[in-house]
């Protein structure tokens, strides 16, 4: 692969994104898991819940600011990097970031403060609906940058302008709705909570297995096995595969990642392992399941998935029937205010192509001037490569099938085995942390190199879509960020762990004072064991 | 939907314009203090507890003041597409500073007072300086460019280039004029974190940033008097030449524009618009003085008049330029030519009137909570739950 401004810009886009995904995920879920804790509280009056609240929000904190920092570089990028993109699909995908910001990040932002801030400021119940609306606010910017993707993977409720040269809103209602965008909304937060599951149960894991913070840690186990149970579930059972029959790239997408490179009689089998050949169109020794792909794929047993060949087939038609509008695009633009409605008409008829003809501009400036062999290299393009999309999903859902069997079985000792956890059991919730940080990026690989070669699926290619820099432009940016990065996720991990070490501040007087109020009500039973936090 | 048709594009054009201006004027009133009392940190504030005390006073509210940023760049994106396309990256290196320097401060603000070792600390206090500092220089010298013109140009499709290597484009950035509007907002920055921390610190850290603050206030209005005259004779202003109409689809080439006079004869032709000016003279002023007075409450208040002055003068003096174009001035953006559909203009504007009110409500709420001096008790043995 030449290297060039496109591949450079892409990488820069796909590490800073990368990095950017460390943190959200944890933000989205542990607010929600925070907001339960101290929810508990307020509804108990116990201190060991106002403890937990605490202890996981300051580690909630030094996990958000940075989630916050890497946002930036995000939103900034698609107009420093991509301008071309922010150009010509800002009239739609500019909407959403803003609203994002408008309704989401206003709020979070605002109320993040007061709740780290706020303990001694405010009432129990202000307090606590402070932290409430600190998740929903991370939860609802999840929702509009994912209404913004979604478009990217489906372009609904937008058409094409000649006058602009852009795309443009047609309706908002659709670009809002757009089935991609709820599926992956879903998906992605509930991905967010299992990682929060996971995180909380293996720090709590730990602590008991260093003997250290029991209450604490058994119920925060409680806490996170019931809720990484059931989103766990939603994330495997409502993955966004239920837009891939909307549009051709789609289909391409769902064919790469079987690695499906011709059409299969229905219900497709589904490969569980192999590996795919790109040149050869083949896939060595793979192993297949009979019907299960045709099952999820379609939820029927008689509608075919096309594979490879049959939608590189497609697009090359798309191709020549893009040609023509770009052609009658030409001529109006050309004509400025006092277009042929001849040409119009016949612009109309192909607008729906026209971003397959840009799939040209690779290799030559005019379109229109391709030969039979370039069209013909400009539909294999439409194939992204294989190997990584389908390694990536297998690596994806994998991990998703281990995390309900380790919530499932976390949440029935919990439930039902009054907490006696097997050591081994807990050695294997502290080594599955970094698990569903692997999963979602692997989901994001998935969902993003696989809308290649568009940005836009089927309305603007990724190599037209970049700035007019030079490559020493982009190259020192991406040098400052991955220095820049590095040591800030070094400055991240030292402190999440410094924190980690020391534990939760327990407030002895008050606990003390909590448990001889209510020491009747508990038949008794002192929990001393609260206040056990061996000296460092 | 055909509701939208109910506000007329250039009318929806014009809001726009002005809630642009909003945001930007937003975000330099309450993320400005922020920006200017990081700059202010090592001089006004010199044991560690003192300057513990000056990063409480922004602690709680920093994160929502940045959104304000955060939200212009994402209005400018939906508001003005080609305005980002063009901005974010013609600018492309002093974005990346800027970008940087946003990305230290949370993180500086959060982790410094999360370990004890003093060099630990030193490290983050100079971040802080830093990334507060700089870019306050650099959306002034920004400012200072636009209004001089910067050297881009669309191609038919509407492609952007740009004049210059990739160190002329950044170097370029740096000339005497835009160096002068970056003096200005620096200073008007630190003068705003000045009458801020007179308000929220208290003894030494306060005395400091009262004599700091109304120096930067003198520094402020000499650099804004100076650019307005260098404006009146060394600058040439860009006009639209011609017939236009002001409800056209948005398409950049679409005018004929020639540079000629100064930007400043706008205010022979609108003279209300002098109240803009005067706002920031008189804001200014009275900030000196309340500074030297002791004054809390009002000083911030004359402080944030003379922010809105200095801004609004230069987008009522550029109106309805937003960004000329010094190497093809035909490719320069206008109101009339570089907003988003009449569509999504509409969508946006339900959404800011919706939401907006809200907002607004909510900050008050919190600054409301917040109110009151930052003590140095406030702070000590608290390292878990404040900065």
């Amino acid at each position: 692969m030449e290297f060039g401004i496109v591949e450079l810009s892409r990488l820069q886009f796909a590490l800073t994104a990368m990095y950017h995904f460390l943190f959200v995920p944890l933000t989205l879920g542990l607010s929600v898991v925070i907001a339960i804790m101290e929810t508990v509280y307020v509804m108990t009056n116990r201190p060991i819940w106002r403890q937990m609240t605490k202890f996981w929000g300051t580690l909630f904190g030094i996990n958000f600011v940075l989630g916050v920092a890497t946002g930036i570089t995000m939103e900034f990028q698609f107009g420093m990097n991509w301008s071309y993109f922010s150009h010509y699909v800002g009239d739609i995908f500019g909407a959403p970031l803003a609203l994002e910001g408008l309704m989401a990040f206003f709020m979070e932002a605002t109320f993040v403060g007061l709740f780290f801030f706020g303990w001694d400021k405010l009432s129990k119940v202000g307090h606590l609906i402070v932290t409430w609306l600190v998740a929903i606010g991370s939860n609802f910017s999840a929702l509009w940058i994912l209404i913004a993707n979604g478009w990217m993977q489906n372009p609904v409720g937008a058409e094409f302008n000649p006058m602009t040269m852009r795309m443009e809103l047609t309706d908002f209602y659709e670009v809002m709705f757009n089935s991609v965008a709820q599926a992956k909304f879903v998906h992605t937060v509930s991905a967010g909570y299992v990682t929060a599951a996971v995180f909380v149960l293996g720090v709590s894991a730990w602590y008991l297995l260093k003997n250290r913070h029991i209450e604490l840690a058994r119920r925060s186990i409680t806490v996170a096995a019931a809720f990484g149970l059931a989103s766990a579930f939603s994330v495997v059972l409502l993955g966004d595969e239920s837009g891939y029959d909307a549009t051709l790239n789609q289909k391409m997408k769902l064919a790469a990642i079987e690695g499906m490179w011709e059409t299969e009689p229905a219900p497709a089998p589904f490969t569980v392992f192999g590996f795919p050949d790109q040149e050869a169109r083949e896939t060595h020794f793979a192993i297949h399941v009979p019907y299960v792909m045709g099952l999820i794929g379609t939820r029927s047993l008689t509608t075919e998935i096309p594979g490879i060949a049959q939608l590189v087939d497609e697009g090359e038609n798309r191709i020549r029937s893009g040609l023509i509008a770009y052609d009658a695009l030409m001529h109006i633009r050309e004509a400025r205010q006092t277009a042929d409605p001849a040409e119009l008409a016949r612009f109309e008829a192909h607008s729906d192509d026209l971003g397959f003809a840009f799939l040209l501009r690779k290799y030559l400036d005019d379109p229109r001037e391709a030969s039979d062999e370039q069209i013909r290299m400009a539909a294999e393009d439409t194939v992204p490569r294989v190997w990584p999309l389908f390694w990536a999903f297998r690596i994806m859902v994998g991990l998703g099938f281990g995390f309900i069997a380790t919530m499932i079985y976390f949440f029935y000792l919990a439930s039902f085995k009054g907490m006696r956890f097997p050591r081994p059991a807990l050695h294997l919730a502290v080594w599955m942390i970094p698990a569903p940080w692997i999963a979602a990026e692997m989901g994001w690989i998935v969902a993003e190199f696989g809308r290649q070669p568009w940005t836009v699926d089927g309305v603007l290619p990724t190599a037209m879509s970049v700035s007019a820099l030079s490559i020493t432009e982009v190259a020192l940016t991406l040098a400052g960020f991955i220095l820049f990065y590095t040591v800030l996720f070094v400055v991240e991990v030292s402190l999440m762990l410094k924190y980690i070490r020391k534990g939760p501040v327990q407030d002895v007087e008050e606990t003390e004072a909590w448990f001889a109020t209510h020491y009747d009500r508990l038949g008794g039973r002192r929990e001393s064991a609260a206040l056990a936090t061996p000296a460092e | 939907m055909i509701l939208h048709t109910l506000i007329d594009y250039d009318v929806l054009r014009v809001i726009w314009w002005v809630l642009l201006g909003v945001l930007l004027i937003g975000f330099a009133l309450t993320d400005g203090f922020d920006m200017g009392v990081g700059a202010l940190l090592p001089f006004a504030a010199r044991t560690d507890i003192e300057r513990r005390v000056a990063i409480n006073t922004v602690g709680p509210v920093w994160e929502g003041n940045q959104v304000w940023f955060i939200l212009g760049g994402g209005a400018i994106f939906a508001a003005w597409p080609p305005l980002y396309a063009v901005s974010f990256s013609g600018f492309y290196l002093a974005m990346f500073v800027i970008l940087a320097a946003l990305i230290v401060r949370p993180v500086a603000f959060k982790y410094r007072s999360k370990r004890d070792g003093a060099r630990w600390r030193a490290t983050w206090d100079w971040a802080l300086c830093a990334s507060g500092a700089i870019p306050a220089l650099l959306f002034g010298v920004a400012v200072g460019n636009v209004i001089q013109g910067v050297p881009f140009l669309f191609t038919d499709d509407l492609h952007t280039l740009y004049q210059g290597a990739w160190y002329t484009k950044f170097v370029g950035l740096l000339d005497p004029f835009s160096l002068l509007a970056g003096v200005v907002s620096l200073s008007m920055l630190v003068m705003h974190g000045g009458a801020w921390l007179t308000l929220k610190a208290e003894g030494a850290v306060r005395d400091r940033a009262r004599r700091f603050g109304s120096v930067a206030a003198l520094i402020a209005l000499a650099g804004y008097a100076l650019a307005g005259l260098w404006m009146a004779y060394g600058i040439e202003g860009y006009r639209i030449v011609g017939a236009y109409t002001t409800t056209a689809a948005s398409n950049p080439l679409q005018f004929e524009v020639e540079r000629s006079a100064s930007w400043l004869s706008a205010y022979a032709e609108h003279p209300w618009i002098m109240i803009a000016p005067a706002l920031a003279f008189a804001g200014g002023i009275l900030t000196f003085f309340g500074l030297r007075a002791g004054r809390e409450v009002s000083t911030l208040l004359f402080s944030k008049l003379s922010i809105l002055g200095v801004i609004s003068s230069v987008g009522l003096t550029m109106f309805p330029f937003i960004l000329p174009s010094s190497s093809d001035p035909r490719s320069s953006l206008t109101v009339w030519n570089a907003s988003s559909s009449h569509l999504t203009l509409f969508v946006m504007l339900v959404s800011t009137v919706i939401f907006m009110p809200l907002i607004l409500a909510y900050t008050a709420w919190v600054y409301k909570v917040l109110w009151g001096k930052v003590t140095e008790d406030d702070v000590t043995g608290k390292s878990d739950s404040v900065y």
